[in-house]
This record gives C-alpha cells, sequence and structure tokens, in this order.
C-alpha cells in the first residue's frame, strides 16, 4: 500500500495537469445533503454511502462522489462552456470485501460544453488516457445511448418504453420487462385473473394507507389497456438482443452495429455520434483501432451515464475497481438543473491505485 | 478459560432454548433473582451461560467475546454483513419460526408480484411526489432483497415496533415484517407478495468463528458437539 502522503502528491499532480488541461477548480464539501443523492439512486445509495444527521439539516452523506456536486454548483452560477477539476476523498461504505478502502482519493476532470460532443468525449478521455500511459491497463469503452435510442425507437407503447427506459441500468429487471413486452414470459396467474375480469374492481377490503382506491384503479387499467397491445416484433427483440451483446474493437462493432440498425434504424443517428467520437479520438492519437467496445458496458456500475461511457482495468488485477473511468451524463444536468440542462462528460483517477501498480511494476 | 454460550435472557425464546439442551443432556438453569442474568450449565464441563438480549447475540459472536450463541437467521443476516465468515450455524433448533416477508394492503388488487409492486412503485412516486415508503427494522436485508429483485423508486422507513399499524397512520406504504401466522397481518387489512418472502428464519445454535479457542475450551465444544449428535 502506498503511502498518504504519496498519494496525495501523485493527486495534486494530477490536479496541475488538469488546470493545465484547462480545468477550473473547484471543491465541494464533505457532507452532501442525502435528499439529492436519494432521489437520485433510490434506496441503493444507503448500501454505498455513509449516511449521518443532525437535527438541523436532516439525512447528510459523506460525498460518496464528486459528479453530483459538482454538476449542481454549475448549474447554479456556472459560465458556458466550463471545465472543471478537482481532488479530494470520497467514501464508501464497505459490507463485503475487508481489502476495498471506504475513503480514497479521486482526482476529476469535467466538461460542460454545447457544440461538438464528440470533441468533448475526445478531450476527456484522451487526457486520461494520457494520465495512465505507461501501466498495464486495458481501456473499455461503451455508449449507454445506442441503447436507449434503440429502446426509445421500439415499435410499442410509450409505457413500455418508458418502463425499459427506467430499468436500463438494472439489466435482470430490464430482460423480465422485454420477455413480457415480447410476449415470452407467462403471465402470472393472479394477473390473468385481474385481466380477464371487467369494469371496476372495487372489493370488499378496506382501503388503506396513501395509494388510493383510485390509483389500483388506475393501474388496472393500464394493465388492460397494455394486454392488448401487440407484443413486441420478433425482428426487433433479436436486434436488441444482437446489439446488446456487440463486444468487439471499436471499428467492427460499428460495422456490427450498422448491421443490426437495419431492423432497429433508430440507432442510426446515436451510430453517427460514435463515429464522430470515434474519428476525434483518432485525431488526439488514440488508437481507435485496437479500442475495444462494449454495446452493454456500464449499464450495471454507471448508473447516471447515458452516452459515452469509458474504464480503464488492470488487466492482471481483476479484483480492481477501474484505475480511471467516466463518462456522458446530459440527462443528470437536467435532473439537478431545475429545468436548465447542459451536455457534460467527465472522469475521475485514483491515484492511490496508480501507485499500486507502479510499486507492483517496480 | 469456560466456553461461553450466549443465550436470549427472556421469555419464550430462552425456556425453549432450555428445553433444547436439556433433550440433550446439557442442563441450563438461571441462578440468583429473577432480576439476575446470571446462569449455570450441568453435562458439559467448562462451559458458561451468558444471558443476552437476542439482538445483542450476532455482534457479540462476531466480536469472538461468546462462542456459541443462540438467536434467529433474521438476526444474524441482518446484523452481520458475510455472516458465513464470522459464524458457523450447528443446528436449528425448529423453533422461533419466522418469516420476513414483504407486505401490502389487501385492496391493492394490482399488486402481486415484485414486478407489480415495482411497476406501482413507479406510478406512486409521479403521483405523490416521493418515493413508496416500506415500514421494517430489516433495513439491510430487504435492501439486498429488492435490489437483487431490480424494484426501485421506494424507500424504507425506520419502524422499531407496530409496523403494521404504519400503513394506516399513513407513515408507510407497506411493511417487510416478521410474521409466523400471518393473523397480525390479516387483522390489519396487509396481504403478502406472491414471490416477496425475504427469509425463512427460525432459532439457530451458531458458533463463532473469530472467538478464540483455547484447549480446555476445545474439549468442552468437542463434549457438547457428541451431545448434538448423539441426538440426532
Amino acid at each position: 500500500m502506498a503511502l498518504r502522503s504519496d498519494i496525495q502528491a501523485r493527486a495534486a499532480m494530477l490536479r496541475v495537469r488538469f488546470e493545465a488541461a484547462g480545468g477550473q477548480v473547484v471543491d465541494t464539501p464533505l457532507l452532501q445533503p442525502a435528499g439529492t443523492l436519494l432521489d437520485l439512486y433510490g434506496e441503493d445509495i444507503r448500501a454505498r454511502a455513509y449516511v449521518t444527521t443532525d437535527a438541523l439539516r436532516g439525512e447528510q452523506m459523506l460525498r460518496p462522489d464528486f459528479t453530483v456536486p459538482v454538476v449542481e454548483a454549475h448549474m447554479r452560477h456556472g459560465a458556458e462552456p466550463a471545465r472543471y477539476t478537482y481532488s479530494g476523498e470520497v467514501f464508501r461504505r464497505q459490507e463485503m470485501d475487508p481489502d476495498r478502502p471506504n475513503e480514497y482519493l479521486q482526482v476529476g476532470y469535467e466538461v460542460f460544453e454545447r457544440d461538438d460532443a464528440a470533441a468533448a468525449d475526445a478531450e476527456v478521455f484522451s487526457l486520461f488516457a494520457l494520465q495512465v500511459r505507461g501501466l498495464p491497463l486495458r481501456a473499455a469503452t461503451g455508449d449507454i445511448g445506442i441503447l436507449m435510442a434503440a429502446v426509445q425507437g421500439l415499435n410499442t407503447t410509450e409505457k413500455r418504453k418508458a418502463a425499459l427506459m427506467r430499468h436500463i441500468w438494472r439489466p435482470r429487471r430490464f430482460r423480465a420487462l422485454l420477455d413480457r413486452f415480447a410476449g415470452r414470459a407467462a403471465v402470472p396467474e393472479s394477473r390473468r385473473k385481474l385481466l380477464e375480469t371487467e369494469g371496476d374492481l372495487t372489493g370488499s377490503a378496506v382501503e388503506i394507507g396513501k395509494r388510493r382506491a383510485s390509483e389500483v384503479q388506475a393501474r388496472i387499467d393500464a394493465l388492460r389497456e397494455d394486454a392488448k397491445a401487440p407484443p413486441i416484433a420478433e425482428n426487433e427483440l433479436l436486434a436488441l438482443e444482437a446489439l446488446m451483446a456487440v463486444r468487439e474493437t471499436v471499428p467492427y462493432a460499428s460495422e456490427q452495429m450498422r448491421d443490426i440498425a437495419v431492423d432497429l434504424p433508430q440507432i442510426n443517428p446515436a451510430l453517427d455520434r460514435l463515429d464522430a467520437r470515434t474519428a476525434a479520438m483518432k485525431a488526439r492519437g488514440v488508437d481507435v483501432e485496437n479500442l475495444d467496445f462494449e454495446a452493454s458496458y456500464g449499464r450495471t456500475s454507471m448508473e447516471y451515464y447515458d452516452g459515452f461511457v469509458f474504464g480503464f482495468y488492470a488487466e492482471a488485477r481483476p479484483d480492481l475497481p477501474p484505475i480511471a473511468s467516466g463518462g456522458r451524463y446530459d440527462a443528470l444536468t437536467r435532473q439537478l438543473g431545475d429545468g436548465e440542462e447542459i451536455p457534460a462528460v467527465g472522469g475521475v483517477i485514483r491515484p492511490d491505485l496508480m501507485l499500486q501498480l507502479e510499486e507492483a511494476r517496480a | 478459560m469456560t466456553l461461553k454460550l450466549g443465550v436470549p435472557s427472556k421469555g419464550r425464546l430462552m425456556e425453549k432454548t432450555f428445553d433444547w439442551f436439556a433433550k440433550r443432556g446439557v442442563t441450563l438453569s438461571r441462578t440468583g433473582s429473577d432480576r439476575e442474568y446470571a446462569g449455570a450449565v450441568e453435562g458439559v464441563s467448562n462451559m458458561e451461560l451468558v444471558l443476552l438480549s437476542a439482538g445483542e447475540i450476532p455482534r457479540e459472536l462476531a466480536a469472538g467475546r461468546i462462542h456459541l450463541g443462540v438467536t434467529g437467521t433474521d438476526l444474524v443476516q441482518e446484523k452481520l454483513p458475510r455472516f458465513e465468515q464470522q459464524v458457523e450455524g450447528l443446528a436449528e433448533m425448529g423453533f422461533g419460526h419466522a418469516d420476513l416477508i414483504l407486505a401490502v394492503p389487501q385492496f391493492w388488487i394490482d399488486v402481486d408480484t415484485l414486478d407489480d409492486l415495482d411497476a406501482a412503485a413507479s406510478a406512486f412516486r409521479v403521483q405523490h411526489g416521493h418515493r413508496l415508503r416500506i415500514a421494517t427494522k430489516y433495513h439491510r436485508l430487504v435492501r439486498e432483497f429488492l435490489t437483487d429483485a431490480g424494484v426501485a423508486d421506494y424507500q424504507l422507513v425506520d419502524s422499531q415496533g407496530a409496523t403494521e399499524g404504519t400503513v394506516k397512520n399513513e407513515t408507510a406504504e407497506m411493511v417487510a415484517d416478521i410474521t409466523s401466522t400471518g393473523e397480525t397481518l390479516r387483522a390489519n387489512h396487509l396481504k403478502l407478495l406472491s414471490d416477496g418472502l425475504v427469509l425463512k428464519s427460525q432459532a439457530t445454535l451458531w458458533r463463532s468463528r473469530v472467538a478464540k479457542y483455547a484447549a480446555d475450551e476445545k474439549a468442552a465444544l468437542n463434549t457438547l458437539l457428541d451431545l448434538l449428535e448423539a441426538r440426532k
């Protein structure tokens, strides 16, 4: 394990480099109001973040990441375009693995930029690639935006699409919904009975609680309506599955996805954006011919990203989290911006892990 | 040194534990006054009875301050992360049966499965501006269960007692609680979700993997294990 002072020195060096790249230094409080984070991540965040309380401010969390407070600060009083850098501790509860630290330093770089998303994506990726150059790492990339475009363009009801979009970061529930909407899954007995009856279903059971009978009826109506809608077509479903399974180098992945786009033409604009990004990365000297691309990358662990995603992994140490990771999070700025929004992309790097790998190599 | 056995200090759980050990040739008893938490063991030499609240037994086992302990699977799994590494279940004792379940109001005829719950929670959040509240004291178990099932848009609210009443009082929309017969649920106009069984629990004899075992403690443990084996 590297010395704390060495880790801090490395963090300071990385931040200076990010400043040189144009980042303005920002700092955010260690204690974050829990409400925003809970709204965003749901109850799952409690498993990962330390929660504390006082009588005055209620629940607060020890900063689990910088992105949310940095976006909030930018939405409040940021000029455009903006580039930010920061360095500091983040805290993660560890209940499963005692070897993982519950406090570590992160150094980040975020770009808020309306024009030329491809250039901004390439700028962030190549800046992080530069910091880890020489380390035995594998770069993984993906693009959640392609899968989102595929879902939004399906020939099915808006409600089904909204349900699928809501679970895009929960692959198991997404799969279950897809099977249901495609008519592959057996209808549970209870639902079959509900659908067979007609009219209002006001039973004898007592109405208690804040969820009212009208809401129960509204859901039954929605289920009946959904039962009338035709299943998602076989060709669309197969194409969507093929898309989720794409795992290739960037040029081959792009080619494969263009084939898939014959059945899912809605993904073509997203594929154009991928190609523009690839060109921008190439222009910055990234070896895109050998860069990996996975269409499903980032679906389980990177929940607010909705476009380009990337991570750098130690090949010999699959037990380690990514040394650096990041992506595009346009929707997050919309959610935190009270109606305002700005396209944003950024990433973070772990100086402690960098030093650990360098020591192992020496 | 002595082999320390932690047993719940109160009520039926203590009596049933005493009965269970008695059937296996180990006599446990309280000593002193009713208010004094001291006990005696006959049948295994070098063994000591420690009376504790059932909720503290998992922690004491994990800290290695007791070698053996009797408590429910629910409490061990809620309180000890990666419990298998800290304790070993020696015997399920056949009493103290309780299931940790998810229950919703009976009149929610549209909600029978976790899939329904997830959809109802999504609509509820839109309608009411906050996430659907689940009252429970088993935060970790319930959260892990719902995360695994991919249910979103819920929130856990703490309830240390009279949990079934929270729905009527509108401090929660549904509950996750221990039930043995389901009568309390029915009396409070609640029903089980068909796939909402979080955990089946019963009183269990646990051995701490953390505690140190000196030679005489090891000998006492082996004597006890032989007695338990003979009865199987």
